[in-house]
Order: C-alpha cells, then structure tokens, then sequence
C-alpha cells in the first residue's frame, strides 16, 4: 500500500490553484471587456452597425403646379437630371468623350476644360432630359454621376412670362407669381432613415426624419384664352404702330379678378439664355407712367360729387386755351364752351383744368389718394410701383390744372385700370386679386352712385362718333372708355415726338363685367393717339372676352360703321 | 415539471418562428408598398407631363392657327350673326 502510495506524485496545491486562478482572471477580463462593449460603448458600436446599413435617404417635393381659372396648366415641374463628375476620377476613352459631348450638346473642349479642373466636383450639365440622362448612364463611364433635380416648364411660353414669372435652376421662383408665392408653391424635401440591402433595396423604413411637403397647386384668375388673345392683340398693335413696347390688362368688374395681363415686348421662360431687362419687365405693374387724358374722369367725377357743376353745366373754354403761371394749357379743339359732359368726350385739357382749379387741392388729393394712386397696389406681386402723387400742400396752381388732365402724376396701368372699377361698380373700388377667388369682391365705396352713373354716362359719349375713341365700340355692346395721349417725359421735360398712347375703358355699360386698360409705348409708325392706337386693341379684346364670358349683349348687333377723320376728336393729353 | 418545460419550449420555438415570419412578410410588404409609392410618383410626373402635352396642343395660339388656316374657319362677325331670344323657342 505504502509502495503505491509512495508512486503517487504528489503535486503541489499551488499549482491547481493557480490554474485556477488564471481560468477565473480570463473569465474575469471577458466579462470586463463584455461590459465595456455591451454596456458602455454601446452608442458608438450601434451607430456604426447602422451606418453600415442604414441610409439617411431625401425625399423629394415637388414644385406645385400653376393652373389658370380653368385648370389648364400654366407651369408644371417635371424630373430631369443633372450630370456632374468627379474630374480626378473620370477615365474617358476618345471614343467615350466623343459620345458624351455629343449627348450633352457641349463641345470637345469645353468638356475637356470642366474635366481638367482641380474641382471636386463640377457640373458637366444641368438639367438633361431623362432619355438623354439614359443615354449617359450607359456609356458607365467611371467618376460621371447624375443626381435628380427638377425643371419648370411653362406651355404658355410667352403669353404667360410676365404674369408668371420663372424658377431659377434650384426650381426656386425668382419672379412674378412664381417668386411672390414660393412660401405654398415651393415644396419642401423630406428625409427619412431606411435599411438597404446589399443590392441597395430599401428593405425598411426605420423613421421618418422629415416627412416630405409637396408644394401646394396654384389656380390663378388669369383666363389662359383671353390671356392669349389679349397679348395677340396686344402684339399686333405693337408691331403695326412700330412701338416700343405695350401692356394690356382685363379686370372682372365682380371679383376684381385680374383675367389677363400681357406685355410686349415678351421672352420665352422655357429658353432664357438671351434675356434683356426691357423684355424681364412687367411694365403693367412696375412701370409709371404720365396717364394724361385717362385721369380726366376723376377730376369730373369729383367736380359733381361737389355738387358745383352738373353733366349739363356749361364750363367757359373760350379761347381753348388757358396761362396759369407763364404755363398754358392748349385744346385741340377749341371752344366757346363745353357742358362737362363735353369736357370728357371731347377731351378737354381747358375744362379739366377750370374744373380743378374751381376745387380744393386738398379734396383733390384725397380722392386720388383713395382710389389708390401713389400707394402700392396689394397684389402680392413683387415690384408694384407706388406711383408719385405729390402731397397736396406742395402742388401750386400749374400742377393742380396739370393734374386736372394727368400730367404731373405717374400711376402704373394695373393702378389706372383699378381706379376705373370705381365707374364700372358705381362708385365702389375694387380689390385686384391675382389667385382666383370666384366670389364676387367687397369694394369700398369712394363715390356716390349718381357721380358714378353720370360719368358713365360721359365716358359712353367719348367712344361714340365725335368721341376721341370711336374706334372703341364693338357690335353687341355698349362701352364706355377714355383715351390718353400723353407726351413722354424725357430729361426733365416732355418730348415732342414721343407719346404714350393709353385707352381704359368697360363694357358692357348697362351693367359693367370687364374693365381693360391698353398702354401703347412711342408709336412710331405715324398714328400716336390713344383713339387710333389703343382703342382698336381694346375694342378686339373688350368682343373676344364678353363673348367668351357668355355676358349678354345690350345693343343690337349692327356692324360698327367706323368714323371718317372728321368725326373724330383729337386729344393732346 | 418536465412536461411542463418541453411544452413551454414548444411555444418559445414557435413564437421564434413567427417573428421571423412576421418580419420577413413586414419587409415584403414594405418593399411592395416602397414600389407602389414609387409608381404612385411616377405616375404624378406622368401625369404633370401629360397636362403639359394638354397645354401645350391646346396652345390658343395654335387652335386659332388652325381653325383659320386648315379648317378655314374664322370668327363670326356681326353682320352674319342672329340673335335669338329666351322667348322666341315659345
């Protein structure tokens, strides 16, 4: 026993125990290390699993569309791509960058130049079309990407440039409506975090970081017919006077809904690589203008509200001319004397300014003042001008009598064509809306009625024959309007060739639907005043509208004999 | 106890099952809804597209066109118009 006992080694404790010991510290730094990972930097490891397959991916908006008040479109963004690349990683072969500058429409060169820049990124082309972005893809050249932008198109083209406005390359607006309504048109991208597969499927949807906002649609009151055959007719008139330039705009008399605004000269949004300022403006509402005869009407309408003179009462005119101050004011056709009712068809500058003369400056003013001359209209359209009605209390007699027939004032046409709803509406003006409201317009009422009625009335004998603007009138309805020819300021006085032939005017008179206000700028082609130049625009545009708004006739439909020269009357404001 | 054990066993497997069913069929879904919101986009574009086209051959300008030049048409001036009157149906 003792012999097999002495065969036993006999180890010593120690050592078990520091095996043990040592299996115990390993376990021990596992579970430490365990810890560390599982416990404390668990954030950091998390986020990068997840950057491995979670993608923060942008969910695009689109733009909203621009309707007319029919829902026809006048502006829809459609997807397009952008090329861009990443010039120190393209590797082309001749045949390679011959292919692409043919499908990007840029030459060899110019290709040659974008990709020898030491940029990191540079844009070879801005919005292609998608067959042509295909095209590109295809070829697989490496270090060439496109990304999806969107481009705005406008089949309007011309028609609609000015009331629209455009969107820059970003598909931001950045004039007319398309500027004055981004905050609703404009949408706003969304983002959300997804898990994409290997092949890059999104196969869940983790959150949504920023739910993506389409811009919201935009029904304007614009009328894309009479639109069209407003600026048609205006473009016309434009290029048979050889003028400068033109602008044309209708308002509905109910709703103050602005149905057309046109201007020559115009461009084309879709294509604006050779753009000029004089095209860019919208001289309807940015432009000023010396208005001339048009303002007439306001000084009578405030002559009878006075109560001082009736459409019969006869004005002294004789000798058709008047000196105030070492100025005179001249007729063209003088006259012994002119009921007020003759001061405003036979345009006289004589009357008009016996009648301001005969006022307080003070009232004068004010009335101008209310119908919303030197304030900015509120259109919500960027560039409204304010237009200049000096205060009253520098205005000396020559300026008050100037006034009397619109010189010494600027107003924009949309600020005229305004003004003239005061007659249409029976003495109330009325709000312009550009967005289409469909509800008739809560006007405020700055003139009594009968003054309203009775320069109607007035302004119905100025287009017939012996009127200034005979060649107004249109088969089937009675209009009423007034004729401006005004000489054009030029350094600090008026030219004596160049005028601005203007005509306002409403139909149909029994019961007001449309006012339309022309602005022919420096006819040259040998007529100049508003009855021969701006009228006929009228008179086409004033028959194509009421007949496409249904609005019932009030005179027999007789065609119009036009005047000879003789029986019409010449104005020199 | 031990019945007790394989049977809670049982369940635990196959709840395990299920969730991954269930998560294999949410993905599914997720993918076709992904793919229907994507059509449901394409068709938005497609049809911004067509409303552009609609715009763009009713161009008045070119109705106009066409109505005077091939079809020979032109407007109604007053002397070849005829009014009639609500009453004269009567």
């Amino acid at each position: 026993m003792s012999s097999a006992a002495q065969g036993l080694v006999r180890l010593p404790v120690w050592r078990a125990r520091f095996v043990l010991a040592a299996l115990g510290l390993a376990f021990g730094v596992l579970a430490a290390r365990s810890v560390y990972l599982q416990a404390l930097k668990t954030d950091f490891l998390q986020e990068k699993g997840d950057a491995r397959y979670s993608r923060v991916i942008e969910v695009p908006a689109t733009r909203g569309r621009v309707l007319d008040r029919n829902g026809d479109a006048l502006a829809v963004s459609t997807p397009v791509k952008s090329i861009w690349a990443i010039p120190s990683d393209v590797e082309l072969s001749r045949e390679q960058r011959r292919k692409l500058s043919a499908l990007l429409n840029i030459d060899s060169s110019e290709l040659g130049k974008k990709l020898g820049s030491s940029k990191d990124f540079v844009y070879l082309k801005r919005q292609v079309s998608p067959d042509t972005a295909h095209a590109i893809a295809t070829l697989a050249i490496p270090g060439v990407y496109q990304h999806p932008e969107y481009r705005r198109y406008y089949p309007g083209g011309e028609v609609t440039a000015h009331v629209l406005g455009f969107t820059g390359v970003d598909d931001r607006g950045q004039e007319g409506v398309e500027l004055a309504h981004e905050a609703t048109l404009g949408g706003k991208a969304g983002s959300r975090r997804v898990i994409k597969d290997r092949l890059g499927h999104i196969v869940e949807d983790v959150e949504s970081i920023r739910a993506a906002q389409d811009g919201v649609d935009l029904q304007l009151a614009i009328d894309g017919k009479l639109q069209s055959l407003a600026y048609s007719a205006l473009k016309r008139a434009v290029e048979a006077n050889r003028a400068k330039a033109g602008g044309i705009i209708a308002i509905d008399v109910r709703s103050g809904e602005i149905l057309a605004l046109a201007n020559v000269p115009s461009f084309n949004p879709n294509n604006r690589a050779k753009l000029t300022g004089a095209q860019l403006r919208n001289r309807v509402i940015t432009d000023l203008f010396e208005p001339g005869s048009t303002l007439k009407p306001f000084t009578i309408a405030l002559a009878l509200e006075s109560g001082k003179v009736g459409p019969a009462t006869r004005i002294p005119t004789a000798p058709g001319t008047l000196a105030i101050g070492g100025y005179t004011i001249r007729d063209v056709h003088p006259a012994a004397s002119m009921s007020v009712a003759q001061i405003v068809q036979k345009s006289s500058n004589v009357g008009s300014a016996k009648l301001a003369l005969a006022m307080p400056r003070e009232s004068m003013w004010e009335l101008f003042h209310r119908v919303g001359f030197g304030t900015a209209p509120t259109l919500g359209f960027p560039g409204a001008a304010a237009g200049k009605l000096h205060p009253y209390k520098t205005w000396k007699p020559v300026e008050q009598a100037t006034m009397a027939y619109g010189h010494g004032i600027s107003l924009s046409l949309v600020q005229l064509a305004r003004g003239y709803t005061l007659f249409a509406r029976d003495g109330e003006l009325v709000p312009l809306s550009l967005v289409k409201t469909g509800a008739v317009a809560g006007g405020e009422k700055v003139i009594s009625t009968e003054t309203a009625r009775a320069v109607r009335a007035m302004l119905e004998l100025a287009v017939q024959p012996g009127g200034t603007a005979p060649r107004a009138r249109i088969p089937g309805w009675r209009v009423a309007g007034k004729t401006g020819t005004a000489h054009k300021q030029e350094n600090g006085g008026y030219a004596a060739d160049k005028y601005l032939a203007s005509f306002v005017g409403f139909a149909p008179v029994s019961e007001p639907r449309l006012v339309i206000a022309v602005m022919i700028d420096e006819p040259a082609a040998g007529q100049h005043y508003g009855g021969s130049v701006a009228a006929p625009v009228f008179a086409q545009v004033m028959q194509g509208a009421l007949r496409l708004m249904g609005v019932a006739h009030d005179a027999p439909l007789d065609p119009i004999e036009m005047p000879s020269e003789a029986d019409e009357a010449r104005e020199s404001t | 106890m031990a019945k007790l054990n394989l049977l809670l066993l049982a369940v635990l497997v196959a709840c395990a099952l299920g969730l991954v069913t269930s998560q294999h069929k949410a993905r599914k879904l997720f993918t076709d809804l992904e793919r229907e919101h994507n059509r449901a986009r394409e068709l938005d574009v497609e049809y911004g597209r067509l409303q552009l086209e609609a715009s763009t051959w009713g161009l008045h300008a070119r109705v106009e066109r066409i109505a005077k030049g091939a079809l020979g048409m032109r407007p109604a001036d007053a002397r070849r118009t005829r009014l009639t009157g609500r009453d004269a149906s009567r």
